[in-house]
């Protein structure tokens, strides 16, 4: 059962199988993640890589024809196979869950307040509607939202995207979960909003000590907030390790691509690149490493060999070339690891 | 606000506010008080006779008098007391039954979902006034073994309508939001996914509203609901169309019916406009 001092989140060798019209999908294929408590872990990568499937298996949200392996565990305690009815405790209580899109995540025919008390009382039935609806006003107070006890009777739709995501914060945050999964927080939010949600998240993970995976496409925001960074590509984790190393010394040519694609306001002024191609279908994975097709590094051996996580230089990545990548780190980073050519054109 | 400064206008007519609407609902209100008040209005007695038999429509008679000098006028009023009860009885019903039905079948899917729409598809797989004659039939006749007959023919309208809602709002983010803060399966449904099934059902059941009281009239006319002397519509219409010259004993029924159908039509119009956004 439970141990406390087992990690808040282990995630060994997960796959997830969906049955597809034509033969299997399979979208996540062996992913191991650790989140410890007070810990932030961004997990990065494009769409349709698998970031947030890997998230809804842990909180037991796919749907039962969904085949799941691996294990999932919860400070020790094995979720995967575990029956809805335990995993309705947990969820909510232990593990909260913020989801991307404000506008269509909270019920339009209930008052955010409401929905709050509602989060409370599912998890606590001894607690009184009167003091359920106290507490939802002070999740509010919590998220910084302005006139908390007026906004509590408000509806959805009369809130602006970012109080919405305050709202979804509040809820989420209402049991005082360990456990926070934030699936693309910003991603439907205003840039200025962006980072007023962001710093929320960080306080509110620093004053609870909670653990907090931030899913996201965004390499900005996980820069600025995570400890440790996991990048996916096509339902695996290609590069994994603290925040620093990865970003200031990236190993894999498609943690390199994109960071290459990121404009930067210091330092001169570079054209953007982007990655040639993209995801392939996971129904039709080439051979050897999912991302051959796309890297400019390639060999014969990316073709016939998929490659696994090892460690390099400190952090674990998943490419053949890994050294000869970090040596030649002092390049400009392009995708293909050469200086951009100054007359190219997009 | 810039209103606060100019005139206030007389009257600003709401965009659902239509002459279809404003006629239905006057209608529909009518109908209602008539049944509700009849039994107090200072009109002829509708079971007894009270005048000349066949008298055509004169300042005491205004529709006449039928075969057995009863007053057209005051049995046509007195019909909405059987007319509109029943089918207020078989509309909240035939919605209560499947509406609950479609919701948990839409819900859990799989076997039950099977289960209830085999049963809808087998049901709706006969015409409506053939099935309804048939189990009025079976049960013998009467206005009530009638309004069992709709009940029956009814509610796999509802059910799939329930479905239909209920397999689209299941899917939407905040129903996997529910769940992800621990809800269960049951409050999911009726906290996060039935408040926002209502409107369409809500519409059809006030257009279904009219056609239950057009099937208590057709299934009275054929001799299968009320039996005479009540004053039913239906059964009214079926005396009157006896008597191929005296059109007002058929008249005064056929123009209730009419109206109460209208009525409701109109209304579930109207109250679609005003529910659907879409249609604005």
């Amino acid at each position: 059962m439970e141990s406390p001092d087992a990690p808040l989140l282990e995630v060994r060798d997960l796959e997830v199988t969906f049955a597809a019209a034509r033969g299997r999908l399979e979208a996540i294929r062996g992913v191991d993640l650790t989140v410890q408590s007070g810990e932030t872990l961004g997990l990065v990568g494009e769409s349709g890589c698998g970031k947030s499937v890997t998230m809804l298996a842990v909180m037991g949200l796919l749907p039962p024809s969904v085949l799941i392996r691996g294990s999932i565990r919860y400070r020790g305690m094995e979720l995967a196979g575990r029956p809805q009815k335990e995993l309705g405790k947990l969820r909510g209580a232990s593990i909260g869950m913020i989801f991307q899109d404000p506008m269509t995540a909270l019920n339009p025919v209930l008052t955010i307040g409401a929905q709050i008390a509602e989060a409370i009382r599912i998890h606590d039935a001894t607690v009184s509607a009167r003091a359920a609806a106290g507490r939802a006003v002070d999740m509010l107070k919590l998220v910084t939202i302005p006139y908390p006890e007026r906004r509590a009777l408000q509806y959805p739709h009369e809130l602006s995207g970012g109080m919405r995501q305050r709202a979804m914060i509040a809820m989420a945050m209402a049991n005082e979960p360990e456990l926070l999964i934030a699936d693309e927080p910003t991603t439907a939010l205003d840039v200025t909003v962006q980072a007023q949600i962001i710093e929320l998240l960080r306080r509110l993970q620093a004053s609870h000590r909670m653990g907090l995976v931030l899913i996201s496409h965004d390499l900005g925001i996980v820069a600025g907030s995570a400890d440790s960074v996991a990048i996916m590509y096509a339902g695996r984790i290609v590069e994994r390790g603290a925040v620093e190393d990865i970003f200031d010394r990236p190993r894999h040519p498609y943690t390199r691509g994109l960071l290459a694609s990121l404009p930067k306001i210091d330092g001169q002024a570079t054209r953007l690149t982007a990655i040639e191609g993209s995801p392939p279908s996971l129904t039709a994975l080439p051979p050897g490493c999912a991302f051959h097709p796309r890297c400019r590094h390639a060999i014969t051996r990316c073709t016939t060999d998929e490659p696994t996580l090892r460690d390099v230089a400190g952090a674990a990545v998943a490419c053949h070339l890994a050294e000869s990548i970090v040596d030649a780190a002092s390049a400009p980073i392009t995708t293909d690891g050469q200086p951009s050519h100054p007359n190219a054109t997009a | 606000m810039a209103d606060s400064a100019s005139i206030r206008p007389a009257f600003v007519r709401p965009r659902w506010l239509t002459f279809p609407v404003a006629a239905g609902t006057l209608l529909v209100l009518f109908w209602v008080v008539v049944a509700l008040t009849v039994q107090w209005w200072p009109i002829d007695n509708p079971v007894a006779s009270v005048g000349m038999r066949l008298a055509p429509p004169s300042g005491a008679h205004w529709l006449g008098t039928d075969a057995l000098g009863r007053d057209v006028v005051s049995r046509t009023l007195h019909g909405a007391q059987y007319s509109l009860p029943v089918a207020l009885v078989v509309i909240l019903s035939a919605v209560g039954i499947g509406a609950t039905l479609g919701a948990i079948s839409g819900f859990l899917g799989g076997l039950a979902d099977a289960a209830v729409m085999r049963l809808v598809d087998i049901t709706l797989s006969f015409p409506a006034i053939m099935l309804a004659m048939a189990v009025t039939a079976s049960l013998g006749p009467g206005l009530w073994h009638a309004a069992i007959a709709m009940i029956i023919v009814s509610w796999p309208n509802y059910a799939r309508l329930m479905r239909a809602q209920v397999l689209a709002v299941k899917e939407r983010e905040h129903v996997e939001a529910a769940v992800a803060a621990g809800a269960s399966g049951p409050r999911t449904l009726v906290a996060h996914i039935l408040p926002l099934c209502w409107s369409p059902i809500l519409i059809n059941a006030t257009m279904d509203f009219g056609q239950i009281v057009l099937l208590v009239a057709s299934l009275s006319f054929i001799g299968l609901g009320a039996s005479p002397p009540t004053p039913e519509w239906g059964q009214m219409i079926s005396e009157g169309a006896q008597k191929f010259y005296q059109w007002w004993i058929a008249f005064g029924p056929g123009m209730a019916i009419l109206s109460v159908a209208l009525g409701f039509n109109f209304l579930g119009d109207g109250l679609r406009d005003f529910l659907d956004p879409r249609t604005q």
